[in-house]
């Protein structure tokens, strides 16, 4: 069972949204992680680079797949997890506590559109 | 019967009952009947093996053995005579890709040794494990810069790259949406002026120029790389790979890619094929780089092993956002290429490329001095060069051919473009240009009708 | 092949001032390169002796398997054999050294190879005419889809931007449309694993106008024939779009079905499969491409001579030595030789589809998979016992994919071997599953570590002697 985190947004391209104010951290859920196997680059943004709900602002490789990912919201990219340049696993390790963009919100309405930790449990069980 | 088939009547019965069919034709049930093809194909009977060589023996006698002048990308270097003996070799030669790692060492070990020499030979940190042929590479370089630029859509290709090259690039930019622009040249060289200029303009992912160029010029590129760098454009050389043995590398120029063919690695010209494409780049682009790439690793036993690595990037991983479509590469053309450069050496490549210039410049001031030919640029060049001839080149090369001579390649009425390589003997120059002695009159007999 | 490791890499056997070729004196006089045009430092490339360097590459050879070796039941490869005639006539030197470029009355012979072949192709398919230029059938796909697309473009009907695809297909196809600016649409399949009619109805009601083409193998990638493919083809036509055959699975055709009977436009062939041209351990092949009448105006320029023709000539001479009679026994052959393996292992490993195939048919994993052996695990075991493994994770239709494809030369003796080793490791799989999940442990090197390879890109020798690890 993969692990689902209370009070985190979720897309259907199991990426996760959490939300601190005005700014939200984006990642892929324990469940992407799962699906990709052991990580062994991540293709990371800038900061400064916007990013749009539904378009892609990177990606991370493993040895059997390649994923985008896929921005569940829009906004400015204010940081990027740079740790994971040298380290990729670290997503196989904890893909909640290890985030991969913050960004500030531009349309928060956007999470509206999200699934919650409920609905996405009953998504992955599909 | 026929020798690739081992069934016998017996197998088949048996064969058949396992298989819960009556006969071979009930296997095809679910092919509807208004498609099933019953008749005989129109092709010719049989032929035994002896029937082959003599059909192939008559057609290879309607081709012409000539002495080789012709460049323009494809040259007649020597073939060491090791090589096609280790090619032959069965394990080489009707192996599959290495997706098995356990059982393809051999294929995994001399991919990395090419990818090592094509890398050392360009100046360059990284290469792939080979592409089809240098024009496709270089339609590649095309989609990596403009992929790694971030939707930049132009892309710049000089006027000197060979047409042929520029043709393959256009064709693969008109679909994939690429605005492929050329760079005017200026006496035979890219104009580093109007570079410039298109640069200013904005919007280029990447420029592409050719060392030695299509006229065989050594171009100086000098600000080259820093011009696009700039613009933030990617800088793509394309050359012919065995004359880096002595020539300034894309590396030392500041390039990002450099790509070609590797045909000039004493691989035989082969009316066309097969050649083997290079693309080289530095460290930071190796994971925008389409085609295989083999990377040492380790196995369960503690050994040294290589293997097909960043696998994640082809095609059959990454399906539509792939870097390239390739699947293949040209594996047995890089072994070729990669047992050229291990006989050859450090110092053989060298030797064979001082002898095509020295053989080249020999030519060219014997066709000089008859007075009949100019250069057409005061350009430095490599072992090709572009003359001008005071009448037009058909007759000249009606008259070389007739004595086994390709002359060269006829780039305009009156222009040729002339290449001389290691294979070519001082004897055979000597005698093309005596040949001129007699072409007069070879003109005037035929005038006459 | 030896199951001990050759691992030296030809540098390491350099010394420096050993020499290993031979070259003409310079009689040409003083003509030096001058400086500022050379390159700083020489290439770092080695120096050995000829023997030396005849000596490791004939011992690295030791450690691959070909074709020759032993049988090589890859799906969706053909790995046929290769015979030896096709290499003969290959390297005639009437043929190689020919330049591309001379003059077209110094060809005759190449030509006719060129033009022959083309016709041959065209008469084992139904299709018009056929270029040679493609070098690989990706290669070939992409020349085939660029036809479509400026098929369309000359029609003036731009909206055409879509390629359906069965969701069985290999990743080249959707690759090959997006190197091309088109897009992908998927089509589901049955649980029979053709395609399902009513889905490819629905999406074309939906995306008609925007259809360019359809993309299909014929048997599929599961060595099915797919029967409704006269429904399948009029549907597409009716929308206004083209009919794409992928040639990977012509073989089991060769004497039963053509192409263009089955009603496709645009196709294109794996000479390096079908007929019978080596892999050479991952290319040079060739991937011809071929059309209905009116469409040859549309063969773009995606190579600037004739293609691999070095490889043509192999095709063309195999093509001779079986003649109209025997091409017409390689479908059957290789079809008999398909279901004779799987009816006689369908008892130990799933078979997800229960029919009668065509050339290859795919297995999901053994049938109890209680002790947690994976296909993989099987597939590496099959090495230990001298076999090269199958297709394995593809398609991705199923979890444990083994694709099996036998190909028409394989004798009843072999396949009876391959059988007997497949129950072997079913039954080991059951006893002693450390066995099979450790294997392979009967080859040279034993299972490698991918992530290390992946994560810590090392892919030349400098890199190596600069790394630290």
């Amino acid at each position: 069972m993969a692990k689902v985190i209370e009070g985190l947004y979720y897309s259907e391209s199991h990426e996760y949204v959490k939300v601190e104010g005005d700014f939200a951290y984006i990642g892929i859920t324990d469940y992407a992680q799962h699906a990709l196997g052991n990580v062994v680059y991540v293709d990371l943004p800038e900061v400064d680079d916007e990013v749009e709900a539904g378009e892609e602002f990177g990606a991370v490789e493993s040895v059997k797949a390649a994923s985008d990912i896929i921005a569940p919201v829009s906004g400015t990219i204010v940081e990027v997890n740079d740790a994971l340049d040298d380290q990729p696993e670290l997503l196989n390790e904890d893909a909640y506590e290890n985030w991969i963009i913050k960004v500030k919100l531009s349309d928060k309405t956007e999470l509206d559109a999200l699934m919650d930790a409920k609905a996405y449990a009953a998504f992955c069980e599909k | 019967m026929h020798k690739y088939f081992p069934h016998t009547e017996e197998d088949l019965k048996a064969m058949l009952s396992t298989a819960g069919v009556d006969s071979l034709d009930a296997l095809y049930a679910e092919v509807p009947e208004q498609i099933r093809f019953r008749n005989d194909y129109q092709l010719p009977e049989e032929m035994s093996e002896l029937e082959v060589r003599q059909l192939f023996e008559q057609l290879g006698a309607q081709n012409q053995q000539l002495t080789c002048f012709a460049g323009a990308g494809v040259y007649d270097h020597y073939t060491p005579s090791v090589i096609p003996q280790l090619l032959n070799r069965s394990e080489f030669l009707t192996s599959y890709t290495p997706y098995q790692a356990e059982i393809s060492q051999g294929t995994l070990h001399y991919i990395f040794e090419y990818q090592s020499m094509m890398a050392e030979l360009t100046g360059m940190d990284i290469s792939n494990a080979s592409m089809y042929d240098g024009t496709t590479a270089s339609a590649e370089a095309m989609m990596m810069a403009v992929a790694a630029g971030k939707k930049q859509p132009r892309f710049l290709v000089s006027e000197t790259v060979d047409p042929k090259t520029v043709k393959v690039m256009k064709t693969y930019a008109h679909f994939h949406g690429v605005e492929l622009e050329m760079i005017p040249a200026e006496n035979g060289v890219t104009s580093k002026e109007s570079l410039e200029m298109q640069l200013a303009q904005g919007g280029v992912a990447g420029i592409m120029v050719q060392q030695p160029n299509y006229y065989g010029i050594i171009e100086d590129y000098s600000g080259f790389a820093d011009l696009c760098h700039d613009s933030k454009a990617l800088f793509v050389i394309n050359g012919i790979i065995a004359d880096y043995a002595v020539l300034k590398t894309p590396g030392e120029w500041g390039a990002d890619i450099a790509v070609g063919d590797a045909q000039s690695l004493g691989i035989p010209m082969q009316y066309g094929g097969p050649y083997v494409g290079y693309m080289c780049c530095t460290e930071k682009l190796i994971r925008k780089m389409p085609g295989r790439i083999v990377g040492k690793t380790v196995d369960n036993r503690g050994q040294r092993a290589f293997v097909l690595t960043l696998q994640a990037r082809e095609q059959h991983i990454r399906r539509q956002k792939a870097t390239s479509n390739i699947c293949s590469n040209q594996s047995l053309m890089a072994l070729w290429a990669t047992v050229y450069c291990s006989l050859m050496g450090k110092q053989g490549l060298k030797e064979a490329a001082e002898l095509s210039y020295a053989g080249a410049h020999y030519l060219c001031d014997r066709l000089l001095a008859t007075g009949h030919f100019q250069l057409v640029y005061n350009q430095p060049f490599f072992n090709e060069f572009l003359v001008h001839f005071v009448q037009p080149v058909d007759k000249l090369m009606e008259w070389w051919q007739k004595n086994n001579i390709l002359g060269g390649l006829k780039v305009a009425d009156d222009k040729l473009l002339i290449a001389v390589t290691e294979k070519r003997t001082k004897e055979d120059i000597d005698r093309m240009v005596n040949l001129l002695d007699s072409f007069a009159n070879f003109a005037i007999l035929t005038d006459n009708g | 092949m030896n199951n001990r490791l050759y691992g030296n890499l030809i540098f390491e056997l350099s010394q420096e001032g050993r020499k290993g070729y031979s070259l003409p004196k310079n009689r040409f006089g003083n003509y030096e390169i001058p400086a500022e045009l050379r390159r700083k430092e020489d290439a770092a490339l080695p120096e050995c002796d000829e023997m030396t360097v005849v000596r490791h590459y004939t011992n690295l050879s030791a450690n691959n398997f070909g074709v020759d070796n032993g049988f090589y039941p890859l799906g969706s490869c053909t790995m046929k054999y290769n015979p030896k005639i096709d290499e003969e006539m290959a390297a005639l030197p009437q043929f190689a050294n020919l330049h591309p470029l001379q003059p077209a009355e110094t060809t005759k012979g190449a030509e006719a190879i060129c033009t022959l072949l083309c016709k041959s192709l065209c008469e084992l398919t139904g299709l018009y005419a056929f270029t040679l230029k493609p070098f690989a059938g990706a290669h070939g796909e992409l020349t085939g889809l660029m036809v479509i697309k400026k098929y369309h473009e000359s029609r003036g009907d731009d909206a055409r931007r879509l390629v359906i695809v069965p969701d069985s297909a290999h990743g080249t196809n959707p690759a090959s449309a997006a190197v091309c600016g088109l897009d992908i649409i998927e089509v589901k399949s049955l649980s029979n694993g053709t395609v399902d009619v009513e889905a490819l109805m629905t999406l074309l009601s939906e995306h008609g106008p925007e259809i360019a083409a359809m993309m299909m193998t014929n048997p599929n990638t599961l060595g099915l024939f797919e029967h409704q493919i006269p429904m399948i083809e009029k549907m597409v036509h009716g929308a206004g779009g083209l009919m794409y055959y992928d040639g990977a699975n012509l073989n089991p055709m060769l004497g039963a079905c053509r192409p263009g009977d089955m009603g496709f436009d645009v196709m294109h062939i794996n000479l390096h499969k079908t007929f019978s041209t080596p892999h050479g351990g991952g290319g040079p092949g060739a991937g011809p491409v071929g059309v209905r009448k009116g469409l040859e105006k549309f063969f773009p320029e995606v190579s600037p001579y004739h293609g691999n023709f070095a490889v043509a000539m192999r095709a063309y001479a195999y093509i001779l030595s079986l003649g109209r009679k025997h091409i017409k026994e390689v479908g059957p052959l290789a079809t008999l030789n398909a279901n004779y393996i799987k009816e006689s292992l369908k008892d130990v490993y799933e078979l997800p589809i229960d029919t009668t195939c065509c050339h290859e048919f795919v297995f999901d994993g053994l049938k109890d998979k209680s002790t947690g052996v994976t296909t993989m695990d099987v597939a590496k075991r099959l090495l230990d016992y001298g076999y090269h493994a199958p297709t394995i994770y593809f398609p991705l239709l199923f979890h444990e994919s083994l694709m099996i494809e036998p190909t028409e030369n394989e004798s009843k003796e072999t396949l009876d071997g391959f059988i007997a080793v497949m129950r072997k490791i079913a039954e080991e799989a059951k006893t002693d599953p450390e066995l099979v999940k450790s294997a392979p442990h009967n080859t040279p090197i034993g299972r490698v570590d991918d992530v290390l390879a992946a994560k810590h890109p090392i892919t030349t020798y400098k890199q190596m002697l600069n790394d630290n690890n």
